[in-house]
């Protein structure tokens, strides 16, 4: 871990806000950190920065801030926070683009759509306890050798590709008015699934193998908490991370879903 | 199951490839798992592979590639280190391995045909990495971390995230049969039965400071197997990846795709009249702006035969080296890695993930500028030692074999970045995501039988004491650390850690300066006797776990150092000013680190490598002495088959 926040280039010291929690059921309290910073700096090294000194502006000795991280090059998910009101990654947050001048102001808050855990942590199980219900994955037969998978165009490739990045980090739930805070577990399966959720049903869909589960995606989301939730806001694909094309994804269920339903009508299974 | 009794269980350490691929197959054969991981598994360290995995393939082979090659250049990338057989079986699996993983889904890229497409990378002249964009480590995660939902949605394996693993318990005969781990949230710390414990917790960048590891990659549970009197081998062999992004708090990864899809190494030079290159007199001048003929590349002028994908030691030790010689970027440690010529479309699409990469951290389009890079503490070739079984003829191993990849520990497995099998003294890029499935997969038929056919009582026979006792001695130990109150800054004590590693043990060593690391880590271990714990809530307390790992950093910064010291030789990535050839006379041998529990220090012995199949010859890769012009022997290298 850095004991430095910065590079050495354009020093000076920013006002951090920071909302903390002691536990899930503790209220929540303001406390304000100065800290160091320059060229380089990122909302994860001012948080490990403040770790190192955790001494509020007042002078008092404070408990260091818990926070989630991981990879710290946006690609594991973990340090989604709301920063300055939005909701994204903080480790690809750099200082230079929130705070340029020196005293600039810095407002960090958990996601408000996961429980609190502890001060900016979150528990986001919900979500991957929705990829399950969503049966997200392809069903294969074994490790055992059985020769390669299916073919595939690298038109294919390419739109499946996309929709594999996403780092299950909730940048998408977090921002969608229809997605809330469900701290029931036994709820989960009845509450809105969200963006993510729903596009990697497509995604595990387009699979030659993967889609021989997808009559059971598709009962999933045309149930309650499915596709005909989602309220069209377009809030989600605005703040995901890895520009995966939700809104698609979402039409593209939305699609699949009326199809099946027309098809179980006639089947009447 | 037949056989598998319904009580029998296998704990697995750590959610990254290695074990997600080792709860697959355990799982496969008909044996439960317990997953222990610090951070949901998704979220582990290998979702930060960048540029692929390696295996022969149909269009290679008719080039002349094949099994045989793979393993015989991971044994020449590694210096003739590695032992020989474990590599050898490998690579032989490597290509069902990449058909598995097609099978589950990965999006690998398709040629126009729709065939699996394929890139160069270092150490090799044949195009045979695949790989999916350039987050194939994050395809290839989720792809298992997908078949694990499965098989936890069946009951099969039983997750246990935001878990910490504090200690293997061992019994009175010395087998392990079970773990100590902490909830996170929670503290609560307890005892878990196991009838074997696999630990796949992945590398120790941090132990360097900064690295381009996340950061759980603290080494801390390897270091309390070692602790705990599982040997640690080859420990000095750190890699050191030539292109990296310096960055505050991390060192970002620019993968060797880039170099691999044709990305050039370059600084800023003059040719002087005899031909020899020295410093631009404006280094710092726009990159865009200077001639070709200013453009000193250095790795393809010395290394004709593979110029930029030499492997990563060397072009490591050359890009450091034009740093001394005055001619980095602005006369700094920086060098140029430049694909800004290449078309925007080609790059967007093949090596998107790092494009962007750099543009969110830099700030700059690589695109439109050459990205400025510099070499970072990368991988870690040594780990807790492991034995297997090899064939008669050491083709291979014996499949299924109990004893493959078990630590000398009796039960206890270490697969994955966590073990120093495959990768000798240097690692080949894109091997270590083949060397972590692999184990998953092919030493994971090893535990299962180890468990069937287990002459020991099963776990749940054994007496409740020898978990309660274990339980006792962590509570004890953090007890005490909390009642530290001492002056000393613990996040302070591992900044210190990772300057002194990394100033003394990476890209050039030498015994006088390592013996002062030694001596400092020792000063380090003293200090942290006298720490004070910012946190005393027992909730989630992260200044606490942190804390913890830290003095098992220093334990493992010790062996490390120690391991180099007493090699004097220069192979691979451990090079040595004061030794600068390779001496397989006194050390074709893996380095054993024990640790003492009263000195708290190592103690270091030498083992033979089991050579095998290919003789140990000279590793120059074509070298061309940029002095006297001399090419240097190398093995037939083939020639013009890179395509
Ligand atoms: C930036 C980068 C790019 C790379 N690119 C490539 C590439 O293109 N090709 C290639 O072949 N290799 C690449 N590598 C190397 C490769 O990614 C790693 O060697 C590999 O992913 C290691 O996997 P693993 O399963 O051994 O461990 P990891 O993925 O590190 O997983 C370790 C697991 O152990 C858990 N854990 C750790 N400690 C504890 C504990 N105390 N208690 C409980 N759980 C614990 C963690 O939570 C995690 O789940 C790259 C490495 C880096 C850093
Ligand atoms: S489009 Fe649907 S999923 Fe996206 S933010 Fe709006 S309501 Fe939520
Ligand atoms: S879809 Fe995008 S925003 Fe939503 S979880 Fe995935 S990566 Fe994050
Ligand atoms: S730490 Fe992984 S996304 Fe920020």
């Amino acid at each position: 871990m850095a004991a430095e926040a910065s590079t050495g280039m354009n020093e000076r010291v920013i006002r951090v806000r920071l909302k903390r929690q002691d536990g899930p059921d503790a209220r929540p309290r303001w406390e304000s950190f100065d800290v160091p910073v320059g060229t380089g700096s990122n909302v994860t090294s001012v948080l490990q920065w403040i770790c190192a000194h955790p001494v509020t502006v007042e002078g008092k000795n404070t408990t260091p801030p818990v926070y989630d991280s991981g990879c710290l090059e946006e690609v594991c998910g973990s340090c989604t926070m709301v920063v300055n009101g939005r909701v994204r990654q903080a480790c690809s947050a750099l200082i230079d683009h929130y705070c340029p001048k020196d005293g600039d102001e810095l407002t960090l808050e958990p996601m408000t759509k996961f429980p609190v855990v502890r001060d900016l942590s979150v528990d986001r199980s919900r979500l991957f306890s929705n990829l399950e219900r969503m049966r997200a994955w392809v069903p294969v037969d074994g490790t055992y050798d059985l020769g390669a998978g299916p073919e595939e165009t690298p038109e294919a490739q390419q739109t499946r590709y996309v929709l594999s990045t996403c780092m299950s980090c909730g940048c998408c739930l977090e921002a969608c008015p229809q997605y809330t805070l469900e701290t029931d577990e036994e709820a989960w399966d009845r509450a809105f699934v969200g963006a993510a959720v729903i596009s990697q049903a497509r995604y595990f869909n387009m699979h030659e193998t993967g889609s021989s589960l997808k009559k059971v995606r598709l009962t999933e989301l045309s149930g309650p908490g499915g596709v005909s939730d989602c309220g069209n806001a377009q809030n989600c694909v605005n703040v995901c991370p890895k520009e995966i094309p939700l809104t698609e994804s979402i039409a593209a269920i939305g699609r699949q879903v009326t199809a099946h339903n027309i098809r179980q009508f006639f089947s009447g299974d | 199951m037949a056989g598998a009794s319904q009580q029998q269980r296998v704990i697995v350490v750590g959610g990254g490839l290695a074990g997600l691929a080792a709860a697959v197959r355990i799982t496969e054969g008909g044996i439960p798992v317990d997953l222990f991981s610090i951070v949901p598994v998704k979220r582990s360290h290998s979702v930060c592979a960048q540029g692929g995995i390696n295996a022969c393939n149909d269009i290679a082979r008719q080039q002349g590639y094949s099994e045989h090659e793979h393993f015989d250049e991971t044994i020449y990338g590694g210096d003739f280190l590695a032992h020989q057989p474990p590599v050898y079986e490998m690579a032989q699996m490597a290509p069902r391995i990449i058909d598995l993983l097609d099978r589950m889904g990965v999006p690998f890229n398709r040629t126009a045909e729709g065939q699996r497409d394929l890139r160069l990378f270092g150490g090799s002249l044949y195009k045979r990495t695949h790989f999916s964009g350039a987050t194939t480590g994050q395809q290839l995660m989720y792809a298992l971390d997908e078949q694990v939902r499965r098989a936890e949605a069946a009951g099969k394996v039983h997750k246990y995230e935001h878990w910490e693993f504090l200690r293997p318990v061992l019994d009175e005969m010395g087998a392990c049969r079970g773990i100590v781990a902490q909830d996170l949230r929670t503290m609560q710390i307890r005892a878990f039965r196991a009838d074997a414990v696999v630990m796949a917790t992945g590398g120790c960048g941090l132990v360097f400071g900064q690295s381009t590891n996340s950061v759980m990659c603290t080494g801390a549970a390897a270091s309390r197997c070692y602790q705990a009197g599982v040997k640690y081998a080859n420990g000095e062999f750190i890699q050191v990846h030539p292109t990296a992004i310096p960055g505050a708090d991390k060192l970002r990864l620019m993968s060797e795709s880039a170099r691999g899809e044709g990305g050039r190494v370059w600084v800023p030079g003059k040719k002087d009249a005899s031909g020899a290159w020295g410093p631009h007199p404006q280094p710092g001048m726009d990159p865009r702006q200077i001639p070709d003929e200013d453009r000193y590349y250095f790795l393809e002028e010395r290394y004709p035969a593979y110029g930029n994908i030499v492997p990563r030691d060397i072009a490591t030790r050359e890009i450091f080296n034009v740093c001394l010689e005055g001619m980095g970027v602005g006369g700094g440690r920086m060098v140029y890695l430049d694909l800004s010529f290449k078309p925007r479309e080609e790059l967007e699409r093949k090596l998107g993930g790092i494009m962007e990469i750099y543009r969110k951290f830099v700030g700059e389009d690589p695109c439109e500028f050459p990205m400025k890079i510099f070499p970072g503490v990368h991988y870690s070739m040594g780990g807790l030692w492991t034995r297997y079984t090899p064939k008669s003829d050491l083709r291979g191993l014996e499949k299924g074999a109990p004893g493959n990849m078990m630590t000398n520990v009796e039960g206890l497995y270490a697969f994955g970045e966590v073990n120093y099998q495959y990768h000798g003294a240097n690692r080949l890029g894109a091997n270590a995501l083949l060397s972590c499935i692999f184990d998953g997969l092919f030493n994971g038929e090893s535990v299962v039988n180890y468990v069937r056919d287990n002459a020991h009582a099963p776990a749940s026979a054994v007496e409740q004491g020898l978990y309660a006792g274990a339980e006792q001695i962590e509570g004890d130990k953090e007890k005490d650390l909390l009642a530290r109150d001492g002056d000393q800054n613990v996040y302070e004590i591992s900044a210190e850690l990772g300057d002194e590693m990394t100033e003394a043990s990476t890209v050039i060593k030498t015994g006088e300066r390592l013996q002062r690391a030694i001596d400092k880590v020792a000063e380090l271990r003293d200090r942290y006797r006298r720490i004070g714990v910012a946190d005393a809530s027992m909730w989630t307390n992260q200044a606490l776990s942190f804390a913890k790992s830290v003095g098992d950093m220093i334990a493992i910064g010790d062996a490390i150092l120690r391991g180099g010291m007493l090699r004097e030789e220069s192979r691979g990535s451990h090079y040595r000013a004061d030794h600068p050839e390779r001496n397989d006379e006194r050390f074709l041998k893996s380095t054993i680190a024990e640790f003492d529990p009263q000195s708290k220090t190592a103690s270091i012995t030498f083992e033979d490598v089991e050579v095998g199949m290919v003789e140990p010859r000279k590793r120059t890769y074509g070298k061309i002495e940029p002095a006297s012009g001399q090419k240097a022997g190398a093995k037939t290298e083939p020639a013009g088959a890179s395509n």
